[in-house]
């Protein structure tokens, strides 16, 4: 936002607008009702106050019920359509289109960590493209963030030991604040940074490395990308220093199961559940792998939580996806049970 | 020169204050009116260390920069406001000071059920303070009164151990008084009271009882694990040992949601009497007001993931809740709607305790329209996490709660001392505490739409100018708060005496002289009359 | 013979009324610690449902003899607590100050068990974030069981520490002849606390000691 006094956010997305006009009719009815309450009560307390003192108490008022029930009704019928618009809003942010650029966030005290598909990394500073649906999977590394861009109208907390997503497609170039809007320690309000919208030919340049050092902006590191590698070149590379391979091979199956094909398939557990492949399931499955035996196989791998942090857990599942995937639903918010 | 005929009250002979003397007499009491009065001495010095942790934090947050202190200090500032004022303040307010002096008579009663498990609740509380503030001296403690993990139970290094053990104290304080007030109301009321002749302070009282009941133990058994997991490592809300954070904040909500209607359902119950009282009629639609605190609580305990709808809920889950919170705002509505109407065709007379009365219902109608605003899902997303809910619940608590507790504690000090206030002063705090409150709050809906988090130390100059118009407000509503603790200490030595029944007021009370003699009435008092009636009496001898 | 006088605390009308506020309160009291334990049981019901099978194979490491010993050791103590609660009643002193002593002493027995299974647990360095040592499949997952375990059952332990106080005053009171036909409230009222302890323990055992074994 530019600086200097504002009293309303500008919209920079395209689900701000539809956020703001429910927002009007909230404003709307609580003026409304506000203003009447007041209304009302200032006028009784004038119109109906004591004279010098009477002697007689005033006359005894009957219940009315219809009146009761009117404002019984009447609220609740206000209220309910204010639940199902919200909740059509909430249901349009908790999905995100089908091919939206997928990034990865990383939020750990006290800094953003941003991975592009195309190997290009950021702190504090994102830099996306105009026009086009944007997914985040969303990981902490310690305690919960919450990752919130005020002008896009969108917000969603980074809890550790699961991935959540948000997603957003911006409609005006520019600068906007991304905050941490989840308290979490020292530095809370010093986890801030900004999201970059560019247009599509200047993303692509950017993407390129292209625009040289981004201009200052006061109090933030800057980033450059540095294309060091794409998320998927790393995430093989981190597998075969793992010793996946051993038991994961690629062609015929080996102690555990193959992995070509199997993001975003539907996967039949030892328990006898069916589980979609899909983000959280392979993170989960990664660090934790006796929490979902594939139908069929021994619980023989062993876990890799505290070997690896989350942002090579991101290397990985880039890696997996780049398999072979099956469509997959893709969902804001809580991705799915698994955690 | 004629003589002339006394006709201002005189004060009783003996009565609960001058029944015995000493601090012994005060210290081992199991009269429910010392008791209150101890509890109202606790309270207040814990509503202004609370306060003055606001005074500091709205001083910073003048500027954008952090210049008045560091960071670590900011935020163990507003977390001890935050754990101060909710624990220490609000949560005991009205129901161990107004509730403890008046249940007992409102009933006709000669004390509660168990007096001596009320002096055990205050010993609770003064203790639980004590742990509370010593953790503020030994350093403090920075995780926000909510508590959530992994960062209170693994990652904070301050002192999250000992706060909790303060606040646990603090909610056995409260789970006992709760107790005491469900079996008194149940097995203590005068012959003739029936239920639909309580009044309506009662019922506020023992819905409000309800909640403390059932509620404050899951949040006591929740603070407990955190201590277990911080200090033996347990994974229970811990991610990396297999544990989930979101179950904390599932566990916590289930108490603090309800708590918030603990802390505005006994001011209703006031609102009910001076909107009475003061127009000296009986409230419309009585049975629906009755029920409607009922309602206000069990309901209450249906909507606590409003506060979780973007913690990894689930996207269902998020919608019932959503749901749910539309329906408990309903009974709320009726409330004001029907003490609305008890005013039309009353007999208003604008005594302080009435325009406090006034004060809660405007302001408390914005902060719960604001609550449904946030209950809707889609502009939740926005505005969770932001001043917009600091603002919302402020409006509620402090234009609600705090309100009708002062405007309580006017109506009931005749009876509490036996002494009138100075109404002009009482008038002239109350309109200092309207200016201020707005001024403080109302800037904060428009920071917080705009984008600004809550708990930021430090943020964008745009926000400057808003910001500053809140601390401001702030400024003048510490003023407001402090003039009445001046004239009503002032008036207990030096106010006119006030006599039995200086409103005229129909409660049962108000029947007995002030102040009350320890064992508040002569003679059991039997009911004849239904509750709020000021019809013309025949006269009595 | 002269109507012993019941002692009637200053504040109420009648015996009655007394009574039915004692009876009121420790009913009171008791949802109280129904939404006490209730957190912790359904956090453990969670994490039941999230890891079952760590859950099963974790009890197998419970020692289900004494855990049965404890569980008929807390029903005779019941049963004792009501045995005493009828001898009040039926003004018999002497069988009053037994029950009540057997009470306390079936409690003692059920604190030394449950200390030695905690004492075996520590040896077997099953106490979370104290040298946690698991050879089973999901040690992360097994180490939630036992924190629960610990916490639940410790719990009501604490709870079991107070109910033998509170059995120990009777006793006292008793002793000086405080109770008779006429008045037993205290003794009634604290026979409701410990049949719920007892009930608490109840449940805490299928779910700690009886879940999933293999035999």
């Amino acid at each position: 936002m530019s600086p200097g006094f504002h009293l309303f956010p500008e919209q920079a997305s395209t689900m701000a607008p539809r956020v703001d006009a429910l927002y009007f009719y909230l404003v709307g009815i609580s003026v409304f009702f506000s203003l009447l309450i007041f209304t009302l009560v200032i006028y009784f307390a004038i119109k109906y106050r004591r004279g010098f003192e009477e002697e007689e108490p005033p006359p005894e008022m009957r219940d009315i019920l219809a009146l009761e029930v009117t404002w019984i009704v009447v609220p609740l019928i206000l209220a309910l359509i204010a639940f199902f618009w919200g909740a059509n809003v909430y249901y349009a942010l908790a999905r995100p289109p089908q091919n939206a650029l997928e990034i990865f966030v990383v939020g750990r005290q006290w800094m953003w960590k941003f991975q592009h598909p195309d190997g290009q990394r950021e702190i504090n500073q994102l830099h996306v493209p105009l026009g086009r649906p944007v997914k985040l999977t969303l990981a902490s590394e310690d305690v919960i963030h919450s990752f919130f861009i005020p002008a896009f109208r969108v917000k969603y907390d980074v809890v550790p030991g699961r991935y959540t997503t948000i997603w957003f497609e911006a409609t005006q170039p520019g600068q906007f604040h991304l905050f941490c809007a989840e308290y979490c320690g020292t530095q809370h309000s010093g986890m801030i940074g900004q999201v970059v919208v560019l247009e599509p030919e200047q993303y692509e340049a950017w993407l390129g490395g292209e625009l040289g050092a981004p201009r200052a902006v006061a109090g933030l590191p800057t980033s450059r990308p540095v294309p060091e590698g794409s998320l998927t070149a790393k995430g093989q590379q981190l597998f075969r220093d793992l010793g996946c391979q051993v038991c994961h091979r690629m062609e015929k199956q080996g102690i555990g199961p193959v992995l070509t094909g199997v993001f975003g398939s539907q996967v039949k557990l030892q328990s006898g559940e069916t589980v979609t492949a899909d983000e959280s399931y392979v993170r989960e499955s990664i660090l934790n792998p006796q929490a979902k035996i594939t139908a069929g196989f021994q619980p023989l791998m062993p876990p890799f939580q505290g070997r690896i942090n989350e942002e090579e857990v991101m290397q990985l599942v880039a890696y997996i996806k780049s398999l072979g995937q099956t469509q997959a639903g893709n969902r804001q918010g809580a991705v799915s049970s698994t955690k | 020169m004629k003589a002339e005929k006394l006709d201002y009250p005189t004060e009783p002979r003996r009565h609960y204050l001058n029944a015995d003397y000493g601090v012994m007499s005060w210290l081992f009491t199991v009269d429910h009116k010392r008791i209150a009065l101890l509890y109202l001495g606790t309270i207040t010095v814990m509503f202004f260390i609370g306060g003055a942790a606001a005074v500091l934090f709205r001083l910073e947050l003048a500027t954008p920069q952090g210049d008045v202190v560091i960071s670590e200090t900011y935020n163990k500032l507003f977390s001890a406001h935050g754990i101060i004022m909710v624990f220490f303040f609000l949560i005991p307010s009205i129901p161990a000071t107004l509730g403890n002096f008046l249940v007992p008579m409102m009933i006709g009663a000669r004390d509660l059920a168990f007096p001596r498990l009320n002096l055990l609740s205050w010993y609770l509380l003064v203790i639980g303070a004590v742990f509370a503030l010593g953790a503020v001296l030994a350093g403090g403690v920075d995780t926000g009164w909510t508590f959530y993990t992994p960062y209170s139970s693994v990652y904070s290094n301050t002192f999250v151990v000992v706060t909790i053990i303060g606040v646990f104290l603090a909610g056995f304080s409260s789970i006992l008084t709760g107790l005491n007030f469900i079996v008194t109301i149940h097995t203590m009321r005068a012959p003739g009271l029936t239920w639909f002749r309580l009044p309506l302070f009662i019922w506020a009282h023992y819905a409000t009882s309800m909640i403390n009941l059932l509620g404050t133990p899951v949040v006591a058994i929740t603070l407990g694990l955190v201590v277990l997991e911080g200090v033996f490592g347990l994974g229970i809300f811990n991610p990396t040992l297999g544990g989930d954070p979101v179950l904390f904040q599932h566990l916590f909500w289930f108490y603090s949601h309800p708590a918030v209607y603990i802390m505005v359902l006994p001011s209703m119950g006031v609102v009910s009497e001076v909107i009475t009282c003061f127009s000296r009629k009986r409230i419309f639609s009585y049975r629906f007001v009755a029920f409607s605190s009922i309602a206000i609580a069990v309901l209450g305990f249906l909507v606590w993931g409003h506060h979780m709808f973007v913690s990894g809920q689930s996207l269902y889950a998020s919608m019932i809740f959503s749901l749910l919170s539309m329906f408990v705002a309903i009974p709320s509505a009726v409330k004001v709607f029907n003490w609305t109407a008890t005013l039309y065709g009353g007999s208003i007379s604008y005594a302080t305790p009435l325009l406090y009365g006034l004060g809660f219902i405007g302001l408390f109608t914005v902060g719960g329209l604001t609550g449904v605003l946030i209950a809707s899902l889609g502009v939740n997303v926005h505005v969770h996490d932001t001043y917009f809910i600091v603002a919302h619940f402020h409006y509620i608590m402090v234009g609600g709660a705090l309100m009708g507790y002062l405007g309580g504690l006017h109506y009931w000090w005749p009876k509490i001392s036996g002494r009138i206030y100075p109404e002009g002063w009482a008038k002239f705090a109350a309109l200092i505490i309207f200016v201020g409150f707005n001024l403080t709050f109302f800037p904060q809906f428009i920071l917080g739409y705009l984008g600004m988090p809550r708990r930021y130390h430090v943020y964008p100059e745009e926000f400057q100018v808003l910001n500053v118009m809140s601390s401001a407000g702030a400024s003048i509503l510490g003023i407001g708060y402090i003039i009445p603790m001046i004239y009503l200490v002032w008036s207990m030595r030096y106010g006119k005496p006030a006599g039995a029944n200086p409103w005229g007021s129909t409660g049962l009370e108000w029947q007995t002289p002030s102040p009350p003699p320890t064992y508040n009435f002569e003679k059991t008092p039997i009911i004849t009359r239904e509750v709020y009636d000021y019809r013309k009496q025949e006269s009595h001898g | 013979m002269a109507e012993v006088p019941r002692a009637v605390a200053h504040h109420f009308d009648d015996f009655a009324q007394q009574h039915e506020a004692s009876t009121l309160g420790m009913w009171a009291f008791l949802v109280t610690e129904i939404m006490f334990f209730g957190g912790m049981f359904l956090g453990y019901l969670i994490y039941r449902g999230s890891y079952p099978g760590a859950f099963a194979e974790a009890s197998n490491h419970m020692d289900i003899i004494l855990g049965t010993i404890n569980t008929a050791v807390l029903i005779a103590s019941s049963l004792t607590v009501v045995l005493s609660v009828h001898a009040a009643h039926e003004d018999k002193q002497k069988a009053l100050l037994i029950f009540l002593a057997l009470t306390v002493f079936l409690g003692l027995v059920f604190l030394g068990i449950k200390f030695t299974e905690y004492a075996h647990k520590f040896d077997e360095q099953l106490f979370p974030g104290m040298n946690f040592r698991y050879d089973g499949e999901n040690p992360r997952h097994a180490a939630i069981f036992f924190s629960f375990y610990f916490a639940m059952t410790g719990l009501h332990a604490l709870h079991m520490v107070i109910g033998i106080g509170i059995f120990l005053v009777l006793m006292v009171s008793a002793w000086r002849g405080r109770y008779s036909k006429h008045y037993f409230t205290p003794v009634e009222m604290s026979g409701l606390y410990w049949h719920f302890v007892d009930v608490v323990w109840i449940f805490l055992f299928p779910l700690f000691y009886l879940l999933g074994r293999h035999s």
